[in-house]
């Protein structure tokens, strides 16, 4: 019996339910009984943290600065100056190239400050039209990847226009336009320092893990302590939040490159720092472009969350939609946060992978097209505004700029259409929404609710002993005995069972279609391009279509959670099924599988560890939408998280009520790569 | 080998008790060691052996090929001479500059001018075409764009690969791709040109045509070369000299028929055992003394000439042939029963074993 119990993994896990359930049903729900629910011993953690960044930011290490306003010596504690002083930066860049789009003054009084600005009232930098920015950006998509481009380039901008979003979207833009360089560089940065250090390393990869399962929200309120509000706030949360993948990748990239090509450099008498710009970092340019695109999407999905610290644009306007419930509007500002997107990762995708040509023997006029095309149409552009102020002589000159909502709209349409939905389908909506509610998820949360905090110990330290070891059952217990000791515990608790509902959903669902699209070369490029369409999308955005059918319920949640979630599981399904070796497909056909043996005995078991992280995607993906789902109102951490952006003291509540999600997703990720790892040795696929 | 001093004779590259040993301790154990390195006692305490005590001198002009077996030190020992890695122990000399003394702007001053590496596996870059990587050694040194592309332009030309300047390494064969590495890594006209295995990833037709291009090449340039490979015929196809290498010691360093006619150990004897002497020894290696009395053939052969091209020759001519100098005079004479036993004889009568 104990030697069939040491062999048989399944038997181990069958014990380890067993025990699982006496214990929920032995220890009795009481708060006096540790056993039920463990005592709250670091309760005022956050009150601590609180304490000591206060401290940090008001007393810590005053240095003697000059005031020019009473031109007199100042006492002023380093950090606070050190966040000013950069915040002050950051904010003149972003209005700078705001300015430059938008026009306004606050550039000129940078210089000449407001008394000379209030006198010399000509001194105003005009707004570009809209036309010289649209057609701008066609030229460079022109010059950087020709027609196509240019055409996709341009129409995006007039959509934009057109749809009376310019101004919100230039402000976007001009915010991203800073943070993304500078993730991008902090990113090279980082992970080439951690390339050439091992300790550097070492000290970088448990960061960049929390960084990435921390939600967006934790970040909101430190940078609010730290550097107050407003688009530069906004520009540091998302440049926080958007460095870690870009680290991660160009050290994977750093990595990949063959140590051969490296020599050749040496050897072709590269000094350091021609070998690290002109052969490593070329060279490992796949997985960094990876890493720009990446920063991007991370960019414009903070567009939104960021506002919520000031930062001005589409996201406010969004968040202000999804309150007011006008999805029509919601819907056509997502569709611009979208196609900025998409615009700047074209762009920036056909500027590295450009090439030069040494043998074109260039007229004056060829060799300048780009800059002549670019006069051309800021004449153009110019001359077309003119015109528009003689048209257009009451109300908006729609030539040059198109003001706020002041575009066409199809609100209505969508406004109609939800109308029409609601008309139509609103009982039977109504009465799958009250099912979903009554019959499956409450008896699930409850049933989360109801585990004494010691099952819920022994089962999950349980699973990570039988898959990792001692070591795996240790690293979860500590992370789990931290939430547990927080006053919260409960709120993770129905966190854990949202992600715990949508992630089972969005596997099944993924496997499934992943594995039928994997059947057939089309389908699977269909399901590929799919992913990544659909992964370009800020994660708000998902909101939007299911809030039209459900309002606001944990149903839209949910299937915003499943909808998000699926992509990775899909995504990984296929190419998991896809790696699968032909000779292994070859060797099968002729030990004669049919195509169900073939799925069940060769391409599963092949593939499963891929899909394994698949579903550690799926699981930060899930819990990442969990708490943004928050927006649209849960009752579990991610509301907390929320609730504590308002807060005055917010910083210890949002750090631990961060760190409680993050870990969380650790615990969860510790199982699945353990185990995956596991199978990849064991199939000798590493 | 040559332990003589620093400055002797036309040495271009000289090594002196060169080791490499990887591991936390080599170093230490090294010295503890006394020069004299057991690989085994040194695996036991976590070093591995690259290169065991090596001695050689190569001459300008030479070309010198290294031959081991996987794992015998062979690429780490190139690596130590062009300081890819740094050697544990000993003295490299390049013109009688020791490179392990070389701070890193002397390295690429030193590699930006003398020296040129083809790789194994290519190692070309791949987001640069065929002319800006033929190009890149030039313009990391600083040369103008006009004028390394211009110099790129004449080495795709050399290595005929004409038209296609402008594709992407992705997009050329095996044997293209090592065009291109051959190309750039004579953009700088080294002195010393160091090859790493530079046809073992190509098939065998791609790689003997490599080996035509690369002796095409070496009669034009006519460099000093380090030769790396694990192809004994290769070498033997190739080489002025050949040391043969295992578990880090250089077990035998001579020409390629002393090497057939004598191998020093029984490794090398294993290697050779099956090479066609026909093919590697010239005919001063079996001629006999010529004795005036004898009458000979008049046909004549040159002394350097490879047994096989001429075997058929003597073979018909029914006397023995007379074996002249590059000045014509007559050296030796050379009976057909010695080409009869190179070319069908087994080993237990040999030349070796007659002559020495």
């Amino acid at each position: 019996m104990i030697e069939a119990l040491k062999q048989k993994k399944y038997l181990q896990f069958i014990l380890l339910l067993i025990i699982f359930v006496v214990l929920c049903m032995v220890i009795a729900p009481s708060d006096s009984n540790y056993l039920w629910r463990l005592p709250p011993l670091i309760k005022d953690l956050p009150l601590a943290i609180n304490d000591s960044v206060d401290f940090a930011m008001f007393e810590w290490m005053p240095i003697e600065v000059y005031d020019p306003e009473i031109e007199e010596f100042e006492q002023k504690p380093l950090l606070k100056e050190v966040t000013r002083v950069s915040s002050g930066f950051i904010l003149f860049m972003i209005e700078l190239i705001r300015e430059i789009l938008l026009g306004g003054v606050k550039t000129i009084v940078a210089f000449m400050g407001w008394d000379w600005a209030t006198d010399n009232q000509w001194a105003r930098w005009p707004a570009l039209p809209w036309t010289i920015v649209a057609g701008g950006a066609a030229i460079l998509g022109y010059a950087l990847n020709g027609f196509r481009l240019a055409l996709f380039v341009g129409l995006a901008f007039t959509y934009i226009a057109v749809f009376g979003q310019w101004e919100p979207s230039m402000q976007t833009l001009s915010f991203v336009l800073i943070a993304a360089p500078v993730s991008v560089f902090l990113g090279l940065v980082l992970g080439v320092w951690a390339f050439r250090s091992r300790l550097v390393e070492s000290i970088l990869n448990p960061l960049l893990n929390m960084a990435q399962i921390v939600p967006h929200f934790s970040y909101l309120i430190p940078v609010m302590v730290f550097f107050g509000i407003g688009d530069h706030a906004g520009a540091i949360a998302t440049i926080i939040f958007a460095t870690p993948p870009m680290v991660r990748l160009t050290l994977l990239g750093l990595k990949k490159v063959p140590p051969e090509v490296g020599e050749a450099g040496l050897m072709g008498g590269c000094n350091n720092w021609q070998l690290l710009t002109k052969v490593l970092i070329p060279t490992a340019r796949r997985d960094i472009l990876i890493g720009v695109n990446q920063v991007i999407m991370q960019c414009l999905a903070m567009v939104v969350i960021a506002s919520l610290i000031g930062a001005k644009g589409l996201g406010n306007d969004l968040l202000i939609a999804l309150n007011r419930l006008r999805i029509g509007l919601a819907l056509e500002i997502g569709v611009c946060i979208v196609l900025i997107a998409i615009v700047l990762d074209r762009l920036s995708l056909a500027w590295a992978n450009k090439q030069t040509d040494y043998f074109a023997d260039l007229s004056f006029k060829q060799r300048h097209k780009y800059s002549l095309m670019f006069g051309a149409v800021f004449v153009g552009g110019v001359i077309l505004a003119g015109i528009g102020s003689l048209i257009f002589k009451e109300g908006f000159n729609y030539l040059y700029l198109i003001p706020h909502n002041k575009g066409i709209t199809t609100e209505n349409f969508w406004q109609a259409g939800v109308d029409w939905i609601w008309d139509t389908f609103f009982y039977s909506l109504k009465s799958f929404n009250e099912w979903l509610i009554v019959e499956v998820l409450l008896p699930v949360k409850n049933a989360y609710l109801s585990m004494p905090v010691a099952a819920t110990f022994v089962l999950t330290m349980g699973i990570g002993y039988i898959v990792g070891g001692i070591r795996s059952a240790l690293i979860i217990g500590g992370l789990l005995l931290f939430i547990a000791l927080t006053e919260w515990w409960d709120r993770a608790l129905i966190t854990s069972y949202l992600v715990t509902v949508s992630v089972m959903i969005s596997m099944t669902l993924g496997i499934v279609v992943g594995t039928l699209c994997a059947q057939h070369p089309k389908s699977s490029r269909f399901i590929l391009t799919y992913c990544d369409t659909f992964q370009t999308f800020p994660s708000f955005i998902y909101l939007i279509p299911v809030m039209m059918l459900f309002g606001v319920t944990d149903t839209s949640v949910l299937i915003a959670i499943v909808v998000y979630a699926t992509i990775p599981a899909l995504r990984y399904t296929v190419e998991g099924l896809h790696a699968v070796p032909e000779s292994l497909h070859e060797a099968g056909s002729m030990s004669g599988v049919n195509r169900l043996q073939r799925w069940l005995s060769i391409e599963l078991p092949v593939s499963f560890p891929h899909m394994a992280l698949g579903v550690n995607q799926t699981v930060v993906f899930a819990l990442s939408m969990v708490i943004i789902g928050a927006m649209i109102g849960t009752d579990d951490l991610g509301q907390l998280i929320l609730g504590a952006l308002s807060e005055k003291n917010g910083v210890g509540n949002g750090l631990v009520l961060g760190l409680c999600v993050a870990f969380i997703g650790l615990a969860i990720d510790q199982v699945i790569r353990t185990w995956a790892n596991q199978r990849k040795e064991a199939l000798g696929l590493e | 080998m040559s332990t003589s001093a620093a400055n002797s004779s036309d040495a271009l590259i000289r090594c002196d008790s060169v080791y490499k040993i990887f591991g936390d301790q080599a170093k230490s154990m090294l010295e503890s060691s006394g020069g004299v390195v057991d690989a085994q006692k040194f695996q036991e305490a976590g070093c591995i052996v690259g290169v065991n005590n090596a001695n050689f001198e190569v001459h300008q002009g030479e070309l010198l090929i290294i031959m081991g077996l996987s794992g015998s030190g062979k690429s780490t020992l190139l690596r130590c001479i062009s300081r890819l890695t740094d050697a544990t122990a000993g003295n490299i000399y390049i013109e009688g500059e020791d490179i392990l003394q070389m701070n890193n702007k002397q390295l690429i001053e030193l590699r930006r001018n003398k020296m040129g590496m083809v790789f194994q596996s290519f190692a070309l870059l791949p987001h640069k075409t065929v002319l800006e990587n033929i190009a890149f050694p030039l313009q990391v040194k600083g040369v103008g764009t006009k004028e390394s592309i211009t110099r790129a332009k004449e080495m795709v030309d050399l290595v005929s690969l004409s038209g296609r300047e402008n594709y992407f390494p992705r997009q050329l064969s095996g044997g293209q791709q090592q065009r291109v590495g051959i190309a750039r890594s004579l953009a700088i006209e080294p002195d010393i040109w160091f090859l790493d295995e530079p046809f073992s990833a190509l098939d065998p037709l791609i790689r003997k045509e490599m080996q035509d291009e690369f002796l095409r090449l070496q009669g034009v340039l006519s460099k000093t070369i380090l030769f790396v490979t694990h192809d004994f015929d290769e070498a033997l196809r190739l080489a002025d000299r050949i040391a043969i290498m295992k578990d880090g010691v250089i077990e035998q360093l001579d020409t390629p028929a002393n090497i057939v006619l004598n191998p020093a150990t029984e490794y090398v004897r294993n290697f050779t055992e099956e090479v066609p002497r026909e093919k590697v020894l010239k005919i001063d290696s079996v001629m006999d003394p010529y004795d005036p009395s004898e009458e000979i053939s008049d046909l004549k052969v040159p002394q350097d000439a490879i047994i096989e091209t001429v075997a058929e020759a003597v073979l018909t001519a029914g006397k023995p042939v007379g074996v002249v100098n590059q000045a014509g005079e007559i050296v030796g004479a050379l009976h057909a029963s010695k080409i009869i036993s190179i070319l069908f004889g087994g080993h237990a009568n040999t030349p070796d074993q007659q002559n020495s």
